[in-house]
Order: C-alpha cells, then structure tokens, then sequence
C-alpha cells in the first residue's frame, strides 16, 4: 500500500503538477490565439512574441521596482509589474493592427495573406526583443520559492517521496483559474462580450444589427494582448524568461488551439491540457514509478522514457498530424468552417 | 411621397446595371411585395434600399429625408431594419442573445421589446435559451425577424422570408408579417413565392430585368392575366 501511496506522489510531483501549470499557461496562450481567430479570421503566428515582449516590459519595470525597492514579498515582483506590462503590449497590439493589419482587413485579403503578414509582424517583434533586451535567459521570481517543499511533505507523510509545489504554480494555477473565469463572464454577460461572439458568428448580421467592427477588433486585441502577457509572464515566473524558447511556444499553443477546435474557447483550455500532459506524460522516466508498483525481479532495465526531453516539441507535431488527419475541425468545435 | 421610397435607382456591382430606372416605394402599415422572375433585380433593388448596393443614379427617401449617400448601419440608426436571405441568425448565441443583438444600439430597457417579439412569435417561447442554429429553418426565420424587430424600425425589410420553409410555415410567417404591418410599420418584402405574397400584399411591383413591369395593388396584380401568365404559372 505504501509503494503504491509513494508511485501516487511520484506522478504528482513530476507529472500531474508541472502538466497543470503549464497546461494553464498553454491555455492562456491558446484563448488569445483562438480569439483573434475567431474574430479577425486569420491565424495570428505572431503571437508568441507578443507573450515575449509583454513579459519583457514586465521584466524590465520588475527590474526598475526593485531597483527601488518596491517588493511584495512573499510573492514575486513580476506579479506588481504586470500590470504595466499588459498595458504596453495592449498598445503595442493596437499600434500594429492600426499600422499593418487593418490595411489588410479593409482590402479584405485572405486569411492566408494575413497569416503571412503575421509572419511578418513576428520577426519584427522578435528582433525587437532581443534588440532591446537580448538572448539571454533571465529569472523573473523573486517571491518565495515553495508552498510546500519535498522534505516538508516526506517528513509530514512518512512516504519515500516527496511533493514540492511551488509558489509560481499556485499562482500560475490560480491566475489563470480567474482569468479564464473573468473572460467566459465577458463574453456571456456583457454587451460588448455578446457584440464580439455576434461579430465572430456573423460579421455581416453585425453590422447590420449597427455592431461597429472595429470596436469589436480593437476589445478582441486588448483582450488577447492582455491574455498573451498574463500567459508569457506566468511561463517565466514558473521556469525562465528566454526569447528563443518563447518564439517556440507559439508551436505547442497552435497544436492546444487546433486540437480544441479554432475559435472555441473551452476547447482552447482542454486542448492546453491534452498538449501539456502529453508532452510531460511522454517525457518523463517512469523507472521509478515501475519500481514502486512491480515486483522488485520484474523490474527492466533502461528509464522508461518514451521520448528524450530534447523532443518535447515533436509530442505538439505529432499531436497536431493526428487531429489534422483524424478530426480536422478539432475536438469541440461547433462551426462547419 | 411615401414613407419610403426609392426613386429611379440605376445601378450594379459591376459594370453594367443590374437596376435600371426602378422605383420601389413603401408605405406605414402596408405590406409591399416585390415579385418577378429569376434575376429580375429584386434582391438588388431592396439592397439599394438599405444601401449595401450603391446607386449610380436616383435616390432613396425616408420620411421625406435624403438617405442615399448613408450606410446601411446609419439606416438601422434612422429607423430601417433588413432581415437577409440566408445567414440571418448568431447560429451560436441563444433566441434571447439574438434579440438582444437585434437591440445592440438601443439605450434604453430593452426587456419590453423582447417581449413583445416573443408574444409575436409564441414558438420561440419556450426556446428562448436554445441556440439558433440548433432551431428548425421556419424557428430561425422567426428569430430574423425577431432580430430585425428589436431596433422598433419603422420599415422592416425582409429577402425571401420564405426560401426554404414549408407551406404551412409559410403562411404563419405570412400571418405575422401582415400583424407586423398592422402596427404602423412598413413592410417591404423579397418573394420568390409570388402568388401567396401577393395575396397579403397591398402594393406589389413586378420587376423585369431591373426595371418596373406592374405596380398595382397585390389583388389587382393576381387578377391581371398578363402578370398571371407571365410570371404566376397561369
């Protein structure tokens, strides 16, 4: 009975845990790609770098509060300067959509032309990143580390094992849970929420109701900038702040949008999760947990890990292959399109 | 002058003129119905109306205002309300969701107005938290019109109500278009079902080729032999 209380705790410590709060950040990301989707109809590729920049302007204020001293331990600064962060990325967004995108749209090109212009729009701001604060890997925590660290829950329990959890996943977890919570009451109860799901149903049916597009598209930006910094700013509190990684985040948030279904909210979150556990399930080792629910002869040899951590973001491709082929509409969605 | 009324439009998406010179105006508490063959120019002239198909020449009054160089979202703002063919309904939102759209521009308590539209169309009743697009095609047409109602226009155009719902379904759509009407508005109305549409109508034009054929009252029109043998299949 203990082995298997120990193999229990095994798979939440490096397995159930770390998928949530990643699958939370993945969703964030996913909601705001699945947003602009939905309403703007063009599958925005730049969005990745929009959680870099947002995270970067809350990087550099959390450098500038603590500079003065400006901390609200325990939790992290970043946390204080967030704020500040989602507010200059809103107006990055803006700025670009008045500057590139809206062209495009009152062309009325493809979405495929707006994707490419996406494309575009992602270098720009990556080298705007680095530009203004470079390549290298940066911590954004500050806060303290653990809510629970693995001693304290080995000496709690009398188990083998330990279960840390750490402050920047509660928070991850808890940020996104309200977020998520917040957007979903917007976009069913309020006017201006209904008036951008109207939009996102039938554009023409809006305008005629006197719905003005481009108040709709201008709340769809502030919203996804605002969903794309709380998203980048989570990722690095919980891990690290690195552009290259965050230009590659854009691959498993696709795969989270695509799987749920593009343009369905709901389906953005589950997706996050299918993405986020089966990238952790696939690569972690589960030697240990064999040797806790085995006999000890039936135990084998090697890590029994199904892929090298160096693959990560091939679990997104192939995830992304098999819904392409199997159910290219994606899993919840409701829309013929 | 009537309440609306479309005078000499001339015009087309391209090149060449759908609408040549036609005339189409509607009057408070009437139902007028614009018929003729397959592509006559009636879809077009009642979208010059709304002012989603710019006119060449000719111009489009209401109230005795000139209206023809505003967009059609500044037309639902002066009191006019279209309901199209096809993609009239937020497929995803709930009856009541749609109405509330329908009612995007109003400031004022809008609760009464849903009511009222419910107490039109008693069917959408108990599916007011269903979606629309999970409604049956007569259900989704009540729901445009509902939507189309909610700004209390004072002209409520409708393309083709009936393109695609059963006879039965017809006629009660009919039904509440001529109660809709009775309460002072103007009702200007596409119908590819000529003979039935005529029958409720108290103007009826004849379109030919974008031009006006007959203008006559709907009786008049449905005992005309020329227009019975031309265009209602004797």
């Amino acid at each position: 009975m203990q082995d298997y209380a120990n193999a229990f705790v095994l798979l939440l410590n490096y397995v159930v845990v770390p998928a949530t709060t990643y699958g939370c950040q993945l969703a964030l990301g996913a909601l705001g790609v699945s947003l602009i989707f939905s309403v703007l109809r063009f599958s925005n590729f730049a969005h990745g770098e929009l959680m870099s920049f947002g995270t970067m302007i809350t990087l550099l204020v959390t450098w500038w509060l603590q500079a003065h001293g400006l901390t609200i331990q325990p939790l992290a600064t970043a946390l204080l300067a967030l704020p500040a962060g989602v507010l200059v990325t809103v107006l990055l967004s803006l700025a670009t959509d008045r500057f590139v995108y809206r062209y495009y749209r009152i062309k009325r090109s493809d979405p495929i032309v707006l994707l490419i212009v996406s494309i575009g729009v992602m270098l720009v701001m990556s080298g705007l990143v680095r530009f203004i604060i470079g390549t290298d890997d940066r911590t954004l925590d500050d806060g303290v580390r653990f809510v629970i660290s693995a001693k304290q829950f080995r000496d709690l329990t009398g188990l083998q094992e330990g279960l840390a959890i750490r402050a920047t996943q509660i928070i991850t977890i808890a940020l996104a849970a309200v977020s998520v919570g917040l957007l979903f009451w917007f976009l069913r109860h309020t006017k201006t929420g209904k008036a951008m799901r109207a939009f996102a149903d039938n554009e023409d049916l809006a305008g005629l109701s006197g719905i003005s597009a481009q108040r709709v598209v201008t709340i769809t930006w502030v919203v996804a900038a605002t969903l794309a910094t709380l998203a980048g700013v989570l990722y690095g509190l919980d891990k690290s702040f690195r552009p290259f990684v965050y230009q590659q985040l854009v691959l498993p948030i696709f795969a989270a949008a695509i799987v749920g279904g593009f343009g369905n909210p709901v389906g953005a979150i589950v997706g996050g999760f299918i993405v986020a556990f089966s990238e952790v399930a696939l690569t972690y080792s589960f030697k240990r947990f064999f040797s806790y629910v085995l006999p000890a002869d039936w135990l084998p040899d090697g890590l029994y890990q199904l892929i090298s951590t160096d693959y990560k973001y091939a679990v997104s491709f192939v995830i992304l292959v098999v819904v392409l082929i199997v159910r290219p509409s994606g899993f919840l969605n409701t829309r013929s399109s | 002058m009537a309440f609306l009324a479309g005078t000499e439009m001339t015009g087309g998406y391209g090149a060449i003129d759908i609408l040549r010179s036609c005339s189409i105006s509607a009057e408070k508490g009437q139902v007028t119905v614009i018929v003729g063959p397959n592509g006559a120019g009636k879809s077009t002239a009642m979208k010059a109306l709304f002012g989603m198909l710019p006119v060449r020449s000719g111009s489009v009054q209401l109230d005795g205002e000139d209206i023809t160089a505003l967009t059609p979202q500044r037309r639902v703002e002066k009191g006019m309300s279209f309901v199209p063919q096809v993609l009239n309904v937020f497929p995803s939102m709930t009856v009541l969701e749609n109405l509330e759209m329908g009612g995007y521009l109003r400031k004022d308590d809008i609760r009464g107005t849903i009511e009222e539209v419910l107490e039109l169309f008693p069917a959408l009743q108990p599916k007011r938290r269903q979606l629309a697009g999970e409604l049956s095609g007569g259900q989704r047409q009540q729901v445009a019109v509902g939507r189309a109602m909610m700004t209390r226009p004072k002209v409520l155009m409708l393309d083709e109500p009936t393109a695609g719902v059963s006879p039965i379904v017809m006629d009660e759509l009919f039904d509440r278009i001529i109660e809709v009407a009775r309460t002072g508005i103007a009702v200007l109305m596409v119908e590819q079902n000529a003979k039935p549409a005529l029958e409720i109508a108290d103007v009826g034009y004849v379109l030919v080729q974008g031009e006006n054929k007959f203008t006559d009252t709907g009786s008049a029109l449905l005992a005309n032999d020329e227009v019975r043998m031309t265009f209602l299949g004797g």
